[in-house]
């Protein structure tokens, strides 16, 4: 997924997201129900969903900017907001709380400086909370920008955040 | 130089979590520099996961399997001689031979960890698309026979027999009819389907194309999690690769039958394992659950007759095509037929994939396969089936996992997954935890669900903190029966399950009495 770098990303020119919306419809065209692969798309290549983009979207959808922000904001995985540079995934689910993962996420929570459901006041990291990643007989697991890290610690977590720039 | 060595190192999601990318370049550095000559093999993983990252070596005698190796641990291996299979703390001799995977059943895993999944060579070598072939060869109600003769039902959690489910779509009459594989495995202690999807996704996709052929449904979909990239990623691959061999497309094999399939990305959403919230999920919807009738068998996606199976359902099927129903219907017991990959999660020592034949019980997984509990302390207990599924305290681990034997405890066998705790669990805190997930992925239609959860979450938080306990206990007995009877799917229908184990099993964790003995009790 790609990550903003700079503030100039965070807040996409118009004409960028024109581009972002039609390139992502162009690929799925056609397509039935469609509208999952197009928001995947353009989240995509914007690193989120701006809000500018919900008209376009409906326009070309044939469908209400009511039905699309409600795809948008039913589904956890679909941001209306920038992510920072690294997103942190820890997974809350019962395997990995019973591998102590309820202390990992506060760990997390306490190095980062942020909540579940935020980023860090310099937009460095974004933290989340996840549903299981399928990793359960190595528990507790996280993600980092899409990569998965089983038989977490809090020791580990500090290094590869660190390895991150975090 | 002598011939190339083969070493086999997983590219599984659970030993990439583990650093197998990072052993893999070590091992190509390392033999490099020694000017061997290895030819490194990336397979799927046998699901003996405590050991991942493991590496096999290729030996005359079978593949021998070191683990867990670290990158750091690589040098010493080619030092004490792995290529030639001999000794070192990591050995565990032939992968074959260990305890752990030579007492399985496997039948639905039978190529995963063995071979590379993207290689139609392999795949064919181990008996793949022998079903797809012999169900080209029958007609439509012959093939949805086979499969309702085998006894499979849908392991993706509601044990609906598979072959029946079918039978419906066959009979209905449409212009265009779907196959949809519901791969959006978000219950936690289960990974078969991920694994699946990783290590054999040939097997899945011929699974789709014999449904296809069965019920007459030209298109297929898989499903599939977000947080599963990796899965998505095989997937996209190996239906590329099918398809350019004639195994997908407008006819199959030259057949004039056709079959494709595409993969979805879901984005997040629990509920989407819901098999009509997945079908709004594929129409680009919301997923909000539909009341049923109609049946998706009837009316489902686009408004069309549609099967829609878990991948292990879906997977399960080429066996049955190729060796015939009686084969696969001889595992199991009672109306659980077959074998059921297990899934051995949570605070376990020897965690991983064991597929055996119905009728096993979880003392024989937690202790015989899973070695018991991780952390050294005592296992407490044992949640099966996911959030939804009952948490189920020592006393009930001799049942047989079958699924009527489950009903018959309150509990459900489920994807089969299990996630074992120790004794420093909170089972009241499992319990309002169990409510809380509810109310984050509740889809919100149903009110039971959607206010009851977030009442039921309150009012655990109030038992536990002794406010009007013994009243707030009747309460949420009553509030989990109005959920149990009117939700509209399992998530709010099922979220009691955990809910009232735990307050009937755990009753001290409450603040409640506790049982007394068994002992006691019979006086």
């Amino acid at each position: 997924m790609h990550t903003p770098q700079d503030s100039s990303e965070f807040n996409p020119s118009d004409e960028t997201v024109q581009q972002a919306v039609r390139q992502s419809l162009q690929r799925y065209e056609g397509q039935k129900g469609n509208l999952l692969p197009v928001l995947h798309a353009v989240q995509h290549e914007l690193g989120y969903i701006p809000s500018s983009a919900v008209p376009l979207l409906a326009q070309a959808l044939q469908l209400s900017r009511a039905e699309i922000h409600g795809v948008i904001s039913f589904y956890a995985h679909f941001r209306d907001q920038p992510a920072g540079a690294v997103v942190l995934e820890v997974c809350r689910a019962e395997s990995c709380q019973a591998m102590g993962s309820d202390a990992l996420a506060q760990h997390a929570s306490q190095r980062l400086g942020c909540e579940f459901h935020a980023t860090t006041p310099n937009g460095a990291a974004t933290l989340e909370p996840v549903y299981c990643l399928g990793l359960c007989a190595q528990s507790p697991a996280v993600m980092i920008n899409g990569r998965p890290h089983a038989r977490m610690t809090p020791e580990k977590l500090d290094r590869l955040l660190q390895a991150e720039g975090v | 130089m002598d011939a190339a060595i083969t070493l086999f190192v997983p590219k599984d999601s659970a030993a990439i979590a583990v650093g197998a990318d990072d052993v893999a370049s070590a091992i190509a550095r390392e033999a490099a520099s020694r000017g061997l000559s290895v030819d490194i093999v990336r397979n799927g993983s046998r699901g003996l996961l405590w050991l991942e990252t493991l590496v096999e070596v290729e030996t005359p005698q079978g593949r021998v399997a070191y683990g867990p190796v670290e990158p750091a641990d690589v040098p010493g291996l080619f030092d004490a001689g792995w290529l030639q299979g001999k000794p070192h703390t990591l050995a565990h001799g032939l992968t074959e031979e260990i305890p752990y995977l030579k007492n399985q059943e496997r039948l639905t895993f039978a190529r995963v960890g063995i071979t590379d999944p993207l290689s139609l060579t392999d795949y064919r070598a181990h008996e793949g698309f022998k079903g797809l072939e012999a169900a080209l060869a029958m007609a439509p109600a012959a093939i949805v026979d086979q499969v309702v003769d085998s006894g499979l039902r849908g392991r993706g959690g509601a044990a609906f027999p598979t072959g029946i489910k079918w039978k419906t779509v066959l009979a209905a009459e449409a212009d265009q009819k779907y196959i949809v594989c519901n791969a959006d495995e978000g219950d936690s202690g289960t990974f078969s389907d991920r694994m699946l999807m990783e290590g054999d996704p040939y097997a899945l996709i011929e699974g789709m194309a014999i449904a296809g052929l069965a019920v007459q449904a030209t298109y297929g979909y898989i499903y599939v999690r977000s947080e599963y990239p990796y899965a998505i990623a095989a997937l996209e691959a190996a239906i590329a690769c099918a398809r350019d061999a004639g195994w997908l497309g407008a006819s199959i094999r030259g057949s004039g039958r056709a079959f494709d399939l595409e993969v979805r990305c879901a984005a997040g959403a629990y509920i989407c394992g819901e098999e009509t919230s997945l079908l709004e999920s594929l129409e680009g919807k919301r997923a909000l659950v539909r009341a049923k009738p109609p049946l998706p068998a009837v009316k489902g996606l686009f408004g069309k007759p549609t099967v829609i199976n878990n991948v292990i359902s879906l997977a399960s099927v080429p066996i049955i095509l190729a060796r015939g129903a009686a084969f696969y219907r001889d595992f199991g017991m009672g109306r659980s037929r077959g074998t059921l990959p297990f899934q051995l999660a949570g605070n376990l020592r020897h965690g991983g994939l064991v597929e055996k034949a119905f009728g096993l019980t979880l003392r024989e997984l937690l202790y015989d396969f899973g070695g018991g509990s991780a952390s050294g302390k005592p296992l407490r207990a044992v949640q099966v089936g996911g959030p939804l599924g009952a948490y189920l305290p020592e006393s009930q681990w001799g049942v047989p996992l079958d699924y009527e034997a489950y009903v018959g405890i309150s509990a459900m066998v489920g994807h089969g997954g299990l996630v074992a705790f120790d004794e420093t669990v909170d089972m009241a805190k499992m319990a309002e935890y169990a409510m809380e997930f509810c109310a984050i992925e509740s889809c919100g239609k149903c009110t039971p669900c959607r206010i009851g959860a977030v009442r039921g979450a309150e009012v655990i938080d109030k038992i536990r903190h002794n406010e009007q306990r013994e009243a707030q206990v009747v309460l949420l007995r009553d509030l989990c029966d109005t959920m149990l009877a009117g939700s509209l799917c399992a998530l709010g229908g099922m979220t009691p399950y955990p809910v009232l184990s735990a307050l009937e099993h755990f009753p001290e964790d409450f603040g409640l009495p506790a049982h007394q003995p068994a002992s006691t009790q019979a006086a």
